[in-house]
């Protein structure tokens, strides 16, 4: 089968944001790039597929072909088997429907069977492009899955639809898939598959190489006015014996917080 | 602007919170755009009480909807949207916020901001601000193709008092077109607790908890004295002491209670970012130069396996 995992790479977790210039942006300088969290789960979901019942498994992105540094540790390294990268000027100011569109236009060229994808990216925190992907196909998507068994071209998949509820779904591929914290435990890349990593294909197309225009991606969305979210005020340390700073505590909390 | 439309969720007929608090926000901003209100409601709800918090018309979708599928869900609102004229829609950040709605932007070939906290009207335009990078930055957005939609985290707004009117609800037909996919389970919760993202209070240990033994025995009794839900950290989530679903952070839940007690938690940038809007935070921590204390109301620098059962204690002497 042919597996399509869509990565994005973003800030590492332990990024603190600072603003650029004017608030058009944020800063990137001094900036820690990672494959996206929850698409770490799909990349191992992705290659666990392939290990079942064979196959190969195609990383794709929207993004700049410097990327590739963090697709090769974070999905080649790991189980990929090659990466296409949609790299255009015209993608930089697109929204998430533009990026869905040229991911979706890569997945047809490479014929894929059944894609993986995090349930959002930890930048935007859009949680848009999966949906919009399988729209676009013409497929099903079962949002945040921690929970999925294939059976040949059936599966069952438990997804969180809030409040703590998950529901189990049936159907058959092809469909998308978004993944949910605990639907795997992504493993490691191993020194070996480091290097080896190295000399699998990355494809960088342009938007032309897949038929798009400028015009096919123009963003209906524009993102300005970035800003920090204000500080909290300053706290206090209570001071005293464990006894006493309990005390305090319960009093503060039920005095003046008033949240007791 | 043409108008902005509602999408009213509503449970077995009974309208979410969500559907009043959007209602009375549309209601704001078309006032100074000077374009109508409307809803859309999906299945059988009593659709003209939407006129109470100023709905003109309601724009009824004929279904069963009992069991959400996102296909019919997505054609559905796709055919209210059609029928109202409307270019402006807002609806909840909800499940089907994140699940149907991209489907709808995809098949309408409109634009979705996500996640808005605030709404405001600005040069004949709605304008959504909205949080990024798990709040750790804020960014307004603006949308320049119809339909342009704004989900909307819930509580982000009051509740509008409810007037007299009564809404003109119109019958929407539309040709439902179904996912494919048969739900053939619901799971409701294991525990009682209100989940962490809608948690009013909430307790949560961190890696010095040093076990799942150490810390069901003391982080979960306090929380139940409290009334609270469970938080872990992600070092603790990793090390096995809490399940996944109790993360808190930028790669867990975004939580925002009226009180969040944080226990051997050092308050790494990921984890602040889950918890910061939270209105009361209480850090306990041994190590004094813990990150978490720059940001707690109430800071213990103590040992939590000292403080977590005195504090359990009192809370349960209050009356």
């Amino acid at each position: 089968m042919k597996i399509g995992v869509c990565v994005k790479v973003v800030p590492d977790t332990d990024t603190r944001i600072k603003i650029a210039g004017g608030g058009e942006g944020i800063d990137e300088s001094g900036i820690k790039w990672i494959v996206s969290p929850y698409d770490a789960f799909a990349v191992e979901e992705g290659v666990k597929t392939k290990e079942a019942g064979g196959g190969e498994v195609v990383l794709f992105s929207a993004g700049p072909k410097d990327w590739q540094t963090q697709l090769r540790a974070g999905g080649l390294a790991v189980g990929g088997d090659k990466a296409v990268i949609i790299d255009d000027p015209a993608l930089a100011g697109t929204d998430g429907l533009g990026v869905a569109k040229a991911l979706a236009k890569a997945i047809e060229a490479e014929g894929i069977e059944v894609v993986f994808t995090g349930k959002q990216a930890i930048d935007d925190d859009n949680v848009q492009v999966p949906a919009m992907l399988a729209e676009l196909l013409g497929w099903p998507h079962v949002s945040f899955v921690s929970e999925l068994s294939l059976d040949g071209t059936t599966f069952t998949a438990t997804r969180d639809v809030g409040s703590g509820i998950q529901e189990v779904v049936t159907g058959s591929l092809p469909a998308v898939f978004t993944a949910e914290r605990g639907l795997n435990n992504p493993r490691y890349a191993k020194l070996p598959a480091i290097m080896k990593a190295k000399k699998k294909p990355v494809d960088v197309k342009a938007l032309g190489d897949l038929g798009l225009s400028a015009d096919d991606v123009a963003p209906a969305v524009t993102t300005t006015a970035f800003s920090l979210p204000p500080e909290r005020p300053a706290g206090r340390k209570l001071e005293g014996d464990v006894d006493s700073m309990v005390s305090q505590l319960v009093d503060l909390l039920r005095n003046e917080a008033k949240v007791l | 602007m043409s108008g902005i439309l509602v999408i009213a969720e509503h449970e077995g007929g009974v309208f979410k919170k969500t559907a009043a608090e959007l209602l009375g926000k549309a209601t704001e901003l078309a006032g100074t755009l000077g374009v109508p209100v409307s809803a859309a409601v999906l299945g059988d709800a009593p659709a003209a009480e939407l006129g109470a918090f100023g709905a003109a018309k309601v724009y009824q979708v004929a279904g069963d909807f009992g069991d959400y599928d996102t296909g019919a869900v997505t054609s559905a609102i796709v055919a209210a949207i059609e029928a109202s004229g409307a270019d402006v829609v807002l609806t909840a950040a909800s499940f089907l916020g994140k699940d149907a709605i991209p489907r709808v932007v995809a098949r309408t070939n409109g634009g979705q901001s996500s996640e808005c906290t605030e709404l405001r009207a600005e040069g004949g335009q709605v304008v959504g601000r909205r949080p990024m990078y798990a709040g750790k930055a804020f960014a307004d957005t603006t949308i320049s193709r119809s339909p342009a939609i704004f989900t909307v985290r819930p509580n982000s707004f009051g509740q509008p008092v409810a007037g007299g009117g009564s809404a003109e609800v119109v019958a929407v037909n539309a040709e439902l077109k179904h996912s494919g996919l048969k739900l053939v389970e619901r799971k409701q919760p294991e525990t009682e607790a209100v989940d962490l993202t809608e948690a009013e209070r909430i307790v949560s240990g961190g890696r010095s908890l040093k076990s799942k033994e150490q810390f069901d025995a003391v982080v979960r009794p306090l929380a139940g004295s409290l009334k609270a839900t469970v938080g872990a950290s992600r070092a603790a989530v990793d090390a096995g002491y809490a399940p996944h679903g109790d993360q808190v952070g930028q790669t867990g839940k975004t939580v925002n209670p009226q009180l969040y007690i944080a226990l051997g938690i050092s308050g790494a940038i990921q984890h602040l970012a889950g918890m910061r809007t939270s209105k009361v935070i209480v850090a306990v921590n041994t190590d004094p130069d813990a990150p978490i204390f720059e940001h707690a109301t109430y800071g213990l620098v103590a040992d939590l396996f000292e403080v977590a059962p005195k504090l359990q204690a009192a809370v349960e002497a209050l009356d």
